[in-house]
């Protein structure tokens, strides 16, 4: 447990614990513990229905998974290696659910990341890609990742802003044709990664830490810091609480809207890279149900699926939670199907507890 | 409206205590209505009347208290119980299911049904005699209620009421979205059920209200019951207003500026603007310094003019220039951008991110200002909130807690604040005392003409066409999108403006 906590960014308890300064309230009524939540999540006082009880009990539903991996697999759980292992699973899911819980907060959904991916890592891949990354240099293959995910993003945010298609209808459309557009362009072949340069990089370690581990805690504590502490952070919020008070607010509500779904996309091209990383491979396959994770990540971390409401720490927690949850099972040789009922179970428990939670502070 | 003094309490309820988290909202509160009388329900802005009739509706539980219906105790559990007794509420907040017709949504929870099949000729029928029993048979029973103003809905909610036997009727500021001839019509219906027997429970702001429809009076203030069972007709406004407020207010109007330049440059020059099938050539100029008021029936298009101007709807035709710019039409960052600012009408649906801080919310129209390289600093934001919601007494005091949690009145102090602390250069105000309290009032009235005072141009929308004339140096009767009547408002009276506003109803 102790060497996953070391790990910057993905560590719960202290992250929560700046989350929140506890203001000393100057109220003339006395407020006890109406003190500010930045992630803007509290539904009033008391300090279990805040979003550091929230986070809190997302902590001890990972510590319950961990000692139930000691308990059934001892060592080979609790070993520095498995930590590892168990980070390494969880930064491709991790890094799209950063971007997703932008989404989601902002009043939105995109359902389609997974295509997204292996749109991207296929682009990032193909002969012609990697022929130019040898004769020049290896980022072309980031930049063009970056770029097919952005564009995508923004195909997404532009039709669902000016083009006033549901969200859920216009990237499910985008599902189904980047998906399709991967295997027309991989003409559903692996593609084989061949660029040393690129290869090197990607599977360096940092301080012995793997280096998509290090971009996962990036991009968490840089989306904690986009969410919080900035106006596009704020503007999500408002935009996602109440589109129209914050158009009259005079918020330009479409154009943040695009700039959400190209930050998410974004976070998809960089997960594709991963993928490259990982698998050595650029595949229509890759990501595949890769939406359903993230969003069950982000959802069980405590935003709101109706927007307005979000936490970034929440959503680390709830990737670590299914990522070490398959994870014990792997170790303990249980089949996926297993897995994915107790993914099912956990998702609905999460759940319920939190509304029982929010539930407590406004006694309706 | 006579009662008899010695008629048995419909109602008692006896040493009520709620408590939220942080707050008492009611700390020992009694009330008794009697059948057939007009109680009426006073208090400042978050004095607990709309938690009382919560406590009373079942929607909320008492801590501690009793609840006695014709001398005997009762539990209310939840809501439907208190439905079965005849007690029916109308809500601050509307209550409707935007979604389904209006006959659906009268019927919503106890519909007409044989065998499991809902009877849909049955239940509009239902719904036309309810709605043509409350003078607004035009309202169709299969329109979507998403659809209808304010006012309508209002209306639809009275019905829903009345759909059920109702003993006692609870209305929570029911003038609050109603122009001057719909309170009349409400009040005839108010009349007709209490010679009926039905006891009704009202609460609003307005103290001329009082005067005309209610018997008796109980007095609210921080959560305490102050006084109860006062006579309307043996008890002077002044009183009341001590009562609630524990200070006296003179209940005026700020002295008009009377040094208005209106000869040089308007700062805002509207003309010829047109919403298509809304209103048509509307020529509106505000110098600095003036506040101009715009009156006129709910529907007449006061609202639609404002947000037209403002860029939130896309004039037809027309164009709107601030200080000789001319705004890009339906753009609100570029109205924003050229200093002007929107309180509007709905404060929950339009104004309002019920889920976030205070501070959060009066800050959303000025991030930039506390943002360098777009990270915030949230000290100088809560700093800055604190000031202005101080300045307009926003009770209780913190920026920290959600505006969810505010009473009604003080949520529309919210808004305001949000554009004192913009400082724009055209204010415009969609109804910017709803629900808010005497005192407060008083408060806004005087913010406003010290912000007309330091330069800036204000417009004002109000159905109250007493706040107009008050407030305003000049005055614009809109009726059916038209403007057909505009001078200086020292030179015009209540009724003359009435006259004007009926005209086109009454030919
Ligand atoms: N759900 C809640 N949680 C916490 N505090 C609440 C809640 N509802 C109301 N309050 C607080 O209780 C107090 C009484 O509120 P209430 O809404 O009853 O006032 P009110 O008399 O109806 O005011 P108004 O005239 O502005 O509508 C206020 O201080 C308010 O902030
Ligand atoms: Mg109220």
């Amino acid at each position: 447990m102790s060497e996953h906590r070391t790990t910057p960014g993905t560590d719960g308890p202290d992250l929560a614990a700046v989350e929140n300064p506890v203001a000393p309230s100057n109220d003339s009524v006395r407020v006890e513990h109406a003190a500010a939540e930045p992630e803007g999540t509290s539904r009033g006082a008391g300090l279990m229905s805040g979003a550091f009880g929230r986070n809190l009990g997302l902590v001890l539903a990972l510590l319950v998974i961990c000692v139930v991996g000691v308990v059934t697999a001892g060592d080979r759980f609790a070993s520095v290696d498995n930590m590892v292992t168990i980070l390494r699973l969880a930064s491709i899911v991790g890094v799209v659910s950063i971007g997703m819980t932008f989404v989601i907060t902002g009043g939105g959904i995109d359902l389609s990341v997974g295509a997204i991916v292996a749109l991207s890592s296929v682009w990032a891949s193909t002969f012609a890609t990697q022929t130019m990354a040898e004769d020049t240099h290896w980022l072309v293959m980031v930049f063009t990742a970056l770029a097919v995910g952005g564009a995508c993003g923004l195909v997404n945010g532009v039709l669902i802003a000016y083009g006033n298609i549901v969200p859920f209808i216009m990237t499910l459309a985008m599902l189904a044709s980047a998906r399709g557009l991967a295997e027309i362009i991989s003409e559903r072949r692996t593609q084989i990664v061949r660029v040393e340069g690129f290869k090197d990089f990607w599977s360096a370690d940092v301080l012995g830490v793997p280096l998509l581990v290090v971009i996962f805690a990036l991009v968490s504590v840089g989306g904690w810091f986009l969410f919080n502490r900035t106006t596009f952070g704020r503007r999500t919020l408002a935009v996602g609480g109440n589109p129209e008070a914050a158009r009259l607010a005079g918020i330009n509500v479409k154009r943040h809207t695009v700039l959400l779904y190209v930050l998410v996309g974004l976070c998809c091209g960089l997960a594709a890279l991963m993928y490259l990383a990982r698998t050595s491979t650029g595949s229509s396959t890759h990501g595949t149900l890769l939406e359903l994770d993230v969003i069950a990540a982000v959802v069980i971390g405590g935003t709101l699926l109706t927007g307005g409401r979000g936490t970034i720490v929440g959503t680390v927690i709830g990737v670590l939670i299914f990522s070490t949850l398959s994870n014990v099972f792997v170790l303990n040789n249980q089949d996926s199907s297993t897995q994915a009922v107790a993914k099912g179970l956990i998702i609905v428990v999460a759940v319920l507890l939190q509304q029982r939670l929010a539930r407590r502070s406004t006694t309706t | 409206m006579t009662t008899q003094p010695t008629t048995a309490p419909l109602l008692e309820m006896r040493g009520i205590v709620k408590r939220f988290p942080g707050v008492l909202a009611l700390g020992g509160v009694d009330l008794d209505v009697r059948p057939g009388e007009v109680h009426c329900l006073l208090g400042q802005n978050g004095a607990g009347k709309s938690t009382l009739i919560k406590v009373l509706s079942a929607s909320y539980q008492p801590d501690e208290g009793e609840v006695l219906w014709e001398g005997r105790p009762v539990a209310l559990p939840t809501p439907q119980s208190a439905m079965r007794l005849g007690i029916s509420t109308i809500y601050q907040e509307l209550d409707l299911v935007p979604g389904l017709s209006v006959a659906e949504n009268i019927f919503l929870g106890h519909e007409l049904s044989s065998g499991g099949m809902s009877q849909r000729g049955r239940t509009n029928r239902a719904a036309a005699d309810l709605l043509a029993r409350l003078g607004h048979g035009e309202i169709s029973p299969t329109r979507e209620v998403g659809r209808l103003t304010p006012a309508a809905q209002q209306i639809v909610s009275m019905a829903r009421a009345l759909s059920q036997d109702t003993r006692l009727l609870v209305l929570d500021e029911p003038s609050a979205v109603l122009d001057q001839g719909e309170v009349d019509n409400l009040f005839r219906v108010i009349r007709d059920l209490t010679a009926e027997g039905v006891a009704v429970v009202y609460i609003s702001h307005r103290l001329e209200e009082i005067r005309q429809i209610g018997d008796r009076i109980t007095v609210l203030k921080d959560g305490r019951t102050v006084a109860t069972g006062l006579a309307v007709a043996e008890t002077p406004t002044a009183d009341l207003i001590t009562l609630m407020t524990g200070r006296s207010i003179e209940y005026v109007f700020p002295p008009r500026g009377d040094a208005v330049v209106t000869t040089g440059e308007p700062v805002l020059e509207v003309s010829d603007l047109e919403l298509a099938g809304v209103f048509s050539g509307v020529d509106l100029r505000v110098h600095a310094g003036e506040i101009v008021g715009l009156a006129g029936l709910v529907g007449a298009g006061r609202s639609e003019i404002l947000e037209t101007v403002y860029g939130a709807r896309r004039a037809s035709a027309g164009t709107v220039r601030v200080n000789g710019r001319e705004l890009r039409r339906g753009s609100v960052p570029a109205a924003v951008k050229a200093g002007l600012g929107l309180a509007p009408e709905e404060r929950k649906s339009q104004g309002l991110l019920l889920d976030q801080a205070v501070y959060r919310n009066v800050t959303v129209s000025t991030l930039g200002r506390f943002a360098r390289l777009g990270f915030l600093d949230s000290g100088d934001e809560r700093r800055r909130a604190a000031e202005v919601t101080q300045s307009l007494d926003v009770r209780p005091a913190g920026v920290d807690r959600l505006v969810r949690l505010l009473s009604g009145g003080n949520q529309q102090k919210v808004v305001l604040a949000r554009w004192l602390l913009r400082e724009c250069r055209v204010l415009l105000l969609d109804e910017p005392t709803r629900g808010v309290d005497v005192g407060a009032r008083a408060e806004i009235y005087a913010v406003v003409r010290a912000l007309a005072d330091s330069g800036v141009a204000v417009v004002v929308v109000s159905s109250e066409v007493e706040e107009v004339l008050g407030l305003a140096d000049r005055v614009l009767v809109v009726r059916e999108g038209r403007v057909v009547h505009e001078g200086p408002a020292h030179e015009i009276d209540e009724s003359r403006v009435l006259d004007l506003v009926m005209e086109g109803s009454a030919a």
